[in-house]
């Protein structure tokens, strides 16, 4: 019988969606009764919540509005990593069903827990995701995401299958095999990071393999920042509509937020995870619309509830709706991270300044990687750029007059001199995951 | 008439000569003649194969970005003076040269002279005219031992 309502290609509405079209009142009822609910439920599982509350005087019954939020105390990454591994659990190990940890640059890597309740709602935002990115029973989702610690991999399974798609738990890697099986199993949608996705579709081009010729019709992309030039580029190379979808472990992992037919900034599911925009300097909330770091609050998580958590990624949210019709509200693509950035000679740095710049000349991203180094006290920026067939030609002169644009274009926008290398293709490392995009060796030696 | 010729980036840092010249050979593609240009930093390696095709595509496949570009082969007498001539006649037609170079290998008294040109159809129309001879590709393989 509920297979019945499911949505199908014939533009049916999957019901797991239905929260997505919620009236604004009825969704600020439901916030604020979850709110009350998981600050309670911090305050009596968790010390470092409850240790904190009791500092500024709080008590879950000081929570009477959804304004209230702002007077609790934020939570950052280095809490996770100060009560590793399980300080912040709110459930007991025996209600806990499930166990993610994310890649940890540094030092030890951060834990994150599910009950089975936690497992049953991350699949439903993440069912809503591939609705929202207009999946439908039927379809064939190739998950490249890699399986194992990394949630994206499980995530995405999990809300595929909750969707009624075929999944392909593919994981990352392989990207002959994935090539191969897109195209031997007609797989119709795929996820990974965009940047993975770059480098297939370099690849399938190498192979000889036409991408727009086969039945892939969307790309879902997430757990790294990507600009609207790269989704271009790859919705007009391998014939696709690309979408990007938001989450992070701490919250919930893939499932946070994502785009719909709008491809104009995504739906947060925010009768889960409630948005607020901050200025990251004082901490202070931000209007609606005004651009900041995104904190969220996790409304129905039972084994690790998340108040105010820091995300340290820049964006602002939308509060006109949506063409689609939902009524959830929406944030901007986040194009940067407060953590991404790097300062050299006193000058703040986003790598997608940097791609902005490259995408300007070329038309299209090409692969790069930027390079910190320090020498006798001064610090360098260079930049290495892969050359594309597009932009080589068979003159040194071509090439001098290329590499001298791009490295003009990142020093109009940055004010800093850059040295500017042409590398070869495949020389800069892929990622089979998140791309790493800055090297710093200032501190090496 | 003209010549098919493969370009190829390269990175001026050591052993990255050896790399697309391996690729090729374990092709058993036989490289007619081959001019590295170079700056500091970069440089183009361009070929003269027997298969460009095929090596285009085992290269590419490896890869490499590729550049295919037209080139035409000029045999000038291999006495002192005879490049000067034909650069003469050239220079009179207001030929512009982007770049040339010379092929490995000569037959009796001639040398052939690989050039790209801005207009490689115009230059082949003033060369003949002229009563240079202009070697096609199936003459050049004839080079070859």
């Amino acid at each position: 019988m509920l297979k019945e309502l499911w949505n199908d290609a014939e533009g049916g509405f999957h019901p797991a969606s239905a929260p997505d079209f919620l009236p604004q009142t009825a969704l600020r009822e439901v916030q604020l009764r979850r709110l009350r609910a998981v600050v309670a439920r911090a305050y009596a599982n968790v010390q470092l919540f409850r240790e904190r509350m009791d500092e500024r005087g709080l008590t879950p019954e000081s929570i009477q509005s959804l304004q209230d939020i702002r007077h609790l105390p934020f939570t950052v990454k280095t809490d996770l990593r100060d009560t590793y591994p399980f300080g912040l659990f709110a459930s007991p190990m025996s209600d806990v069903v499930r166990l993610h940890a994310s890649s940890g640059t540094t030092g030890k890597p951060i834990v994150v827990a599910y009950t089975r309740e936690d497992v049953e709602v991350w699949s439903e935002v993440m069912a809503r995701t591939f609705a929202s990115c207009g999946l439908h029973r039927g379809d064939i989702l190739q998950n490249a995401f890699g399986y194992g610690l990394f949630t994206g991999g499980l995530g995405a399974h999990y809300g595929g299958e909750a969707l009624g798609a075929t999944v392909i738990p593919i994981s990352g890697g392989n990207t002959d095999r994935q090539i191969m099986l897109i195209r031997d199993f007609n797989v119709s949608a795929l996820c990974c990071t965009p940047s993975y996705f770059t480098h297939m579709v370099e690849r399938a081009r190498e192979l000889d393999i036409d991408l727009r010729e086969l039945p892939l019709r969307v790309g879902i992309f997430g757990a790294e920042p990507w600009t609207d030039g790269m989704r271009h580029h790859i919705e007009a190379e391998a014939g696709i509509k690309a979408y990007d979808i938001y989450g992070l472990s701490e919250i919930i992992g893939p499932g946070v937020a994502a785009e719909c037919s709008a491809q104009d900034g995504l739906h947060i599911f925010e009768d889960h995870f409630y948005p607020e925009i901050i200025d990251p300097e004082t901490g202070e909330p931000l209007p609606d619309g005004e651009e900041g770091e995104l904190v969220l609050t996790t409304l129905s998580k039972k084994a690790m509830p998340m108040i105010r958590y820091r995300t340290r990624d820049i964006t602002s949210l939308i509060t006109e709706s949506c063409s689609c019709g939902r009524t959830i509200r929406r944030m901007r693509r986040i194009g940067r991270r407060s953590d991404d950035m790097f300062i050299i000679r006193g000058v703040n740095v986003f790598p997608s300044q940097v791609e902005a710049a490259l995408m300007a000349v070329e038309g299209t991203l090409p692969h790069y990687q930027i390079i910190l180094t320090r020498k006798g006290g001064m610090d360098r920026m260079a930049v290495e750029v892969e050359v594309t067939p597009e932009v080589f030609s068979d003159s040194i002169r071509g090439l001098e007059d290329i590499r001298a644009r791009l490295a003009q274009s990142i020093e109009r926008i940055l004010g800093i001199r850059v040295e500017l290398r042409l590398v070869e293709p495949h020389t800069i490392a892929r990622s089979e995951g998140k791309a790493k995009r800055v090297i710093d060796r200032r501190h090496e030696g | 008439m003209k010549l098919q010729q493969l370009s190829l980036f390269l990175e001026n840092r050591p052993g990255r000569l050896e790399a697309p010249l391996s690729a090729i050979a374990a092709e058993g593609i036989n490289i007619l003649t081959l001019s590295l240009a170079d700056t500091a930093q970069f440089g183009i390696l361009r070929l003269i194969v027997r298969d460009w095709e095929r090596a285009k595509r085992v290269l590419e496949q490896a890869g490499w970005v590729v550049n295919l570009t037209e080139v035409v082969a000029v045999d000038v007498l291999d006495r002192p003076g005879g490049l000067a001539e034909a650069l003469r006649i050239l220079e009179d037609s207001d030929l512009n040269i982007e770049y040339m170079y010379a092929f490995s290998l000569r037959r009796g008294d001639k040398a052939i002279l690989i050039f790209r040109f801005e207009d490689p159809d115009r230059a082949i129309q003033v060369l003949t005219d002229k009563g240079l001879h202009v070697v096609d590709g199936e003459e050049l393989m004839s080079f070859v031992p």
